[in-house]
């Protein structure tokens, strides 16, 4: 399971404000404390910077880099934001993300080709929010071949099947989890990401049903995942699912994690 | 009695009781209630409770969507009897879309909802609508009021550009514009010269009816 640690985000209140203030220290033990926690990527997004996003991007990647070796995932929909991020980033990041929406795919596709980076698909195209797991199929499908056909290799893409609140849809769940499991047998190599938080929006104790939805979708084939990776928790309901489904030889992670005193 | 009934609907809004409310709006146009009076007295009171509830954070959003629902089976019934009888005119008419570049719509739905059960006309052009969807229908279909949707701070700045599009072709004194969706606040609706902002679905119509220069007349 590749984690992706998600709290380097200008939505964020308080690294909005470090942002601001470039407050390297802030923010680099933001980095560090999730990379310790065993984030595979650090997620960076200064997308509250309306006009002066590139700019502070850049800063985010430069700054973090400074104190990690851990590759950054680019979070911005702005291909001009993102090829300079790109260019002073060190190592293979992953890009955060494109769509098959027509202006979104055309702008974002050379700078991911050329960027002969990782990237994180989402199942939306013109036809706007797909409903079922099958309209998620339908543009996985296009994004993947469209990718292939850049030179992105199939191990490089991530698809995010979207995932929309239970509380507006109590059907909503079942379609991302069911599009997880169809997308990991349609294309294999390919891997599926999503984030955690959508599915409890507007219901209380939301973090029981994240929980319930990452191992959920673990189930289905979800191998990278978007989250807090200070949650400690939630890190070790993900171990033991790992160890439960299979993908943990002799069980020794899960042993090792324990010894060491990272499970609760 | 027949406040007694108007009250009992309004709480079947309150609770959600969808399949009780068509009986109980039957009953009340068989005590001669006339229909707006029933929206008025008693479903729009009853909606009006709810949005107070989820301020407070002691209801969920599932709650609002049921009561919403409730609330919009009720006007299904009533709409008709309206339009043939006493056809009352709409408060206003309210057009509405989320900009270009983004799909989130719920919130959108919401306020459509709400704006409906109040008594506005609402015309919605959907999600990911340019500027120049919206300058096109607000030339076809005049209405009082143009609702803008944004739910990401990348395409908050599409509220501008719209507006901006509004006025250059020479429609912004036709109609106020209102912004909203999560990220956006009244700070912002004021710095790009919109006319008003709400932060839910409540507060919507509040603003809606204030800025037509309407009292409201449910409370
Ligand atoms: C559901 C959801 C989605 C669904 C949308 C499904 C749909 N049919 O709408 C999907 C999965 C498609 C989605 C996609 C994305 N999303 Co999204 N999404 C959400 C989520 C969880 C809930 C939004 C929602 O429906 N809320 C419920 C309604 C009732 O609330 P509301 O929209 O705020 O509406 C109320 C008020 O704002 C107001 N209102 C709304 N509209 C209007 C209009 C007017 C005129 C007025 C007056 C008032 C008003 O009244 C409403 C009712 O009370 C939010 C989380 C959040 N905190 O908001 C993220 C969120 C908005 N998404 C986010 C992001 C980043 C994305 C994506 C870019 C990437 C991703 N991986 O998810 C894509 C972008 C797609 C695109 N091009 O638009 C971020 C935005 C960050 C930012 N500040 O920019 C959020 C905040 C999540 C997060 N914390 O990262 N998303």
């Amino acid at each position: 399971m590749q984690i992706v640690g998600e709290l380097i985000n200008t939505s964020r209140g308080a690294v909005h404000t470090a942002v601001d203030n470039l407050d390297a220290a802030f923010i680099q033990g933001l980095a560090a404390k999730q990379v310790e926690a065993g984030a595979d990527y650090v997620d960076v997004n200064a997308g509250t910077f309306v006009g002066k996003e590139g700019d502070k991007l850049c800063w985010l990647v430069e700054t973090v880099q400074a104190r990690v070796e851990t590759p950054l995932a680019l979070d911005t929909p702005d291909p001009e934001a993102l090829r300079r991020a790109l260019a002073v980033h060190r190592g293979r990041p992953l890009i955060n993300s494109i769509t098959g929406e027509t202006g979104r795919w055309e702008t974002m596709l050379p700078v991911v080709a050329e960027a002969k980076a990782a990237v994180i698909a989402l199942c939306l195209d013109d036809a706007g929010m797909p409903q079922s797991a099958a309209d998620r199929l339908r543009v996985a499908g296009k994004l993947v071949r469209g990718l292939e056909g850049a030179g992105v290799s199939m191990e490089d893409i991530y698809l995010d099947p979207l995932v929309c609140p239970v509380s507006t849809d109590t059907s909503a769940a079942l379609a991302a989890l069911e599009a997880i499991g169809a997308m990991r047998r349609e294309f294999p190599g390919v891997h599926a990401i999503c984030g955690l938080s959508n599915v409890s929006y507007g219901l209380p104790k939301r973090r029981l049903l994240n929980n319930a939805f990452c191992l959920l979708a673990m189930q289905q084939g979800l191998d990278a995942v978007l989250l807090d990776p200070l949650d400690r928790s939630l890190i070790s309901l993900i171990q033991a699912t790992q160890t439960l489904l299979g993908k943990d030889e002799y069980c020794m992670a899960y042993i090792q994690a324990v010894r060491e005193n990272r499970l609760t | 009695m027949n406040e007694a009934l108007l009250s009992r609907i309004g709480d079947a809004v309150l609770r959600g009781q969808l399949p009780s409310i068509e009986n109980l709006v039957r009953e009340a146009l068989a005590e001669n209630i006339p229909p707006l009076q029933i929206i008025q007295g008693g479903l729009a009171k009853g909606m009006a409770a709810v949005g107070v509830r989820f301020k407070a954070g002691d209801y969920f959003l599932p709650e609002v969507m049921v009561s919403a629902k409730t609330m919009a089976a009720a006007v299904a019934i009533l709409e008709p009897l309206l339009e043939s009888g006493t056809r009352i005119e709409p408060l206003g008419k309210f057009l509405i879309g989320t900009v270009s570049g983004d799909v989130h719509d719920i919130g959108k739905n919401i306020v459509s909802m709400m704006l409906r059960g109040a008594g506005f006309a609402v015309s919605d052009l959907g999600v990911n609508v340019s500027a120049e969807r919206f300058v096109e229908a607000i030339r076809k279909e005049r209405p009082d009021i143009v609702g803008m949707c944004a739910l990401l701070s990348t395409t908050m700045p599409a509220q501008k550009k719209t507006l901006e599009a509004i006025s250059a072709a020479g429609l912004r004194d036709q109609v106020k514009v209102m912004v909203g969706g999560a990220p956006v606040q009244a700070k912002w609706a004021e710095q790009i010269g919109a006319d008003g902002y709400a932060p839910d679905a409540v507060s919507a119509v509040d603003m809606a009816k204030e800025l037509l220069g309407l009292v409201s007349g449910t409370d």
